[in-house]
């Protein structure tokens, strides 16, 4: 029996071996790409050490002095640490509660558009602000918000209200932030979801009005209950983002006056790290980030995976 | 098509509720406000570029331009900072896609090969560090290492390979390349490099496509790299310049004439808002032109990579 087993384990080993040297090409297929992962990536990770180090730029990752916790304590008892991680998590969370559903309803209204050149139409032009760079998007909010010639402003001074200082006040900061990102990416983000409507089964919407349901019943129980997958498989992914807002786009939408508010994880980093030269701090600060990052996404997929056996990996 | 389908169903049963009208006017009335919300900016900043600057300044462009004129365009195409970065871009854009293929294709379709052993493990190391980073600082420290913070290869080398695309394309070999076919090369004597470059490839047009489009396009709207790892004017690509101009207000102004005239001055600060506008289009015509023709690859990706990944 044991003998058996033995044959048997040596010779999958040596099937393994002989299938991996009748492709080892394909070892050198990977080698550039594992080599970047582990150049750009891996040995970033290695660097974090200086976490945990004072580091010294003369003497390198390696030679700097390890000093334990101390850079993490100071993040705890950092005055503004709070309201970082606090405007981190509130532009996300705003942006997913506003930016979620809107797609949702823009491809459920394009899919009942009869003709379908107008469709066609509708979401080309929806995909276009997907294309613009986020430097032109700041400077287009800058444009349509400012105080003097801004179109909103415009609209204000037509219903013989006041203007409104968007641009210089901060309690208007997180609006334009989430708003504009709707702007810009909802209509892209329809293509999952129309791409989900399509693939109904004809049939069922057919038997529903057989027995009489209206189109807006079909809406509400065939097309949105077949489209509930797709949603919530999307909804956690977003959620595993939550703390990793992107750089971009805070970055050159803060000014001196709404820094309360603006100043998210990301944008502290950098300025802590590159630009005041605190290296080891703000790697702290960034682990910090990471690890919550990874643990949200790790669980978060996991999620993703239980629901449906779709995940990321 | 569902809904195509059984419109005309509803049609010739001669159905048409007053439910069913409903939902056409909601239906054609949201798409009326995004038409309108997307592209009422984009024409208003086109008229605004074409349109006297003292007229823009004072809110008087609703829609169309108002007393033509081409002198912020002029100015633009005057000012060669612009230009530079247009060059820099074209050429971070063009060579970091075709670094980008060379590196994803060949690692993406030995990853989609069901015989290729330690694909897992592979596929785990790649995967993992879309779930951690070592983050912005020891990733810059690397990169001063490597002697490429202010060297141009940073531009096509950082972002190189990105877990996403590789994911979409070793999806669409597994999908699209069929395992019969394989088989019979092998049996006709073909290498795995022959196999790859003379029947997969050519079979993996779309997605060629796909990632290229991807890749051009994040090239061309990205500033994050060049911000933290670009000091020197020179290498600056488009974006930073605009970043200069639109965002930090920087604009070299010294080439618009007589600086000491107060008049001048005023006329200057007009000039520079309006020729912000034209920037914007020159900036972003290009892409936006391109899009509407390039769309089916890039929903193809989409698709690819968020259903199947």
């Amino acid at each position: 029996m044991q003998t058996a087993e033995g044959i048997r384990l040596v010779s999958r080993r040596n099937q393994l071996l002989r299938r991996a040297v009748k492709n080892y090409e394909l070892y050198f297929f990977v080698l550039p790409a594992v080599t970047y992962f582990f150049i750009f990536c891996y040995l970033p990770m290695f660097g974090v050490q200086i976490a945990f180090k004072d580091f010294k730029p003369n003497v390198g990752i390696w030679g700097s002095q390890w000093v334990g916790l101390k850079h993490f304590r100071r993040i705890m008892t950092l005055p503004s640490f709070p309201q970082i991680v606090r405007n981190t998590l509130l532009l996300s969370v705003y942006s997913l509660a506003v930016g979620f559903p809107v797609p949702i309803l823009l491809a459920l209204s394009i899919n009942e558009m009869r003709s379908s050149k107008v469709r066609r139409s509708v979401q080309t032009i929806s995909y276009a602000p997907y294309f613009i760079s986020t430097i032109v998007l700041v400077s287009l909010i800058e444009i349509f918000c400012n105080e003097s010639y801004g179109m909103l402003n415009a609209i204000q001074r037509l219903l013989g209200a006041q203007t409104i200082p968007f641009l210089t006040k901060q309690r208007y900061f997180r609006g334009m932030y989430v708003l504009s990102g709707v702007w810009q990416s909802a209509g892209w983000s329809t293509i999952v979801y129309l791409s989900a409507l399509t693939s109904i089964d004809p049939e069922l919407h057919e038997s529903a009005m057989i027995d009489g349901a209206s189109r807006l019943q079909r809406i509400l129980h065939i097309n949105m209950s077949c489209i509930l997958p797709t949603m919530s498989l999307l909804f956690i992914l977003q959620v595993g983002g939550l703390m990793s807002i992107g750089f971009e786009k805070v970055y050159l939408m803060q000014k001196s006056v709404n820094l309360e508010v603006s100043e998210v994880i990301s944008t502290y980093v950098y300025k802590q790290g590159l630009l005041q030269m605190q290296y080891s701090f703000s790697s702290a600060v960034g682990l910090f980030n990471s690890v919550v990052n990874c643990t949200l996404l790790v669980i978060t997929n996991s999620i993703a995976k239980a629901l449906d056996g779709n995940s990321l990996f | 098509m569902t809904s195509q389908q059984t419109h005309r169903i509803s049609h010739t049963r001669g159905i048409r509720s007053r439910d069913d009208r409903m939902v056409d006017a909601i239906a054609y009335f949201i798409g009326a406000c995004v038409i309108l919300i997307t592209l009422y900016p984009l024409v208003y900043v086109i008229s605004a570029s074409f349109s006297d600057p003292v007229l823009v300044i004072s809110g008087k462009i609703t829609l169309l331009p108002k007393g033509l004129t081409l002198d912020g365009y002029k100015r633009i195409f005057n000012y060669s900072l612009i230009w530079v970065g247009y060059r820099n871009t074209l050429i971070y854009a063009s060579v970091g896609t075709i670094v980008n293929l060379c590196v994803t294709l060949p690692c993406a379709y030995a990853l989609s090969r069901r015989d290729f052993v330690g694909r897992n493990v592979l596929t785990a190391f790649i995967a993992f560090t879309m779930f951690f980073s070592g983050g912005l600082i020891p990733t810059y420290l690397v990169m001063r290492n490597l002697h490429l913070v202010n060297n141009p290869l940073i531009m096509v080398l950082l972002g190189a390979v990105s877990v996403w695309n590789t994911v979409i394309a070793r999806t669409f070999f597994q999908a699209n390349i069929p395992l019969e076919l394989q088989e019979a090369a092998y049996l006709d004597g073909c290498s795995t490099t022959q196999l790859f470059l003379q029947i997969v490839l050519p079979l993996a047009k779309p997605i060629i496509a796909v990632l290229s489009l991807f890749c051009a396009v994040g090239h061309w709207n990205s500033y994050f790299n060049a911000l933290i790892y670009l000091s020197d004017t020179r290498l600056y690509p488009l974006q930073i310049f605009l970043r200069n101009i639109l965002i930090l207000d920087q604009m070299d102004t010294l080439t618009f004439g007589d600086p000491d005239s107060m008049e001048f001055l005023l006329r200057m600060m007009q000039l520079k808002e309006s020729m912000k506008f034209g920037i914007v289009v020159v900036a972003s015509v290009p892409v936006l032109v391109l899009y509407p023709f390039l769309q089916k690859y890039f929903v193809k990706g989409m698709l690819v990579g968020a259903i199947k990944g």
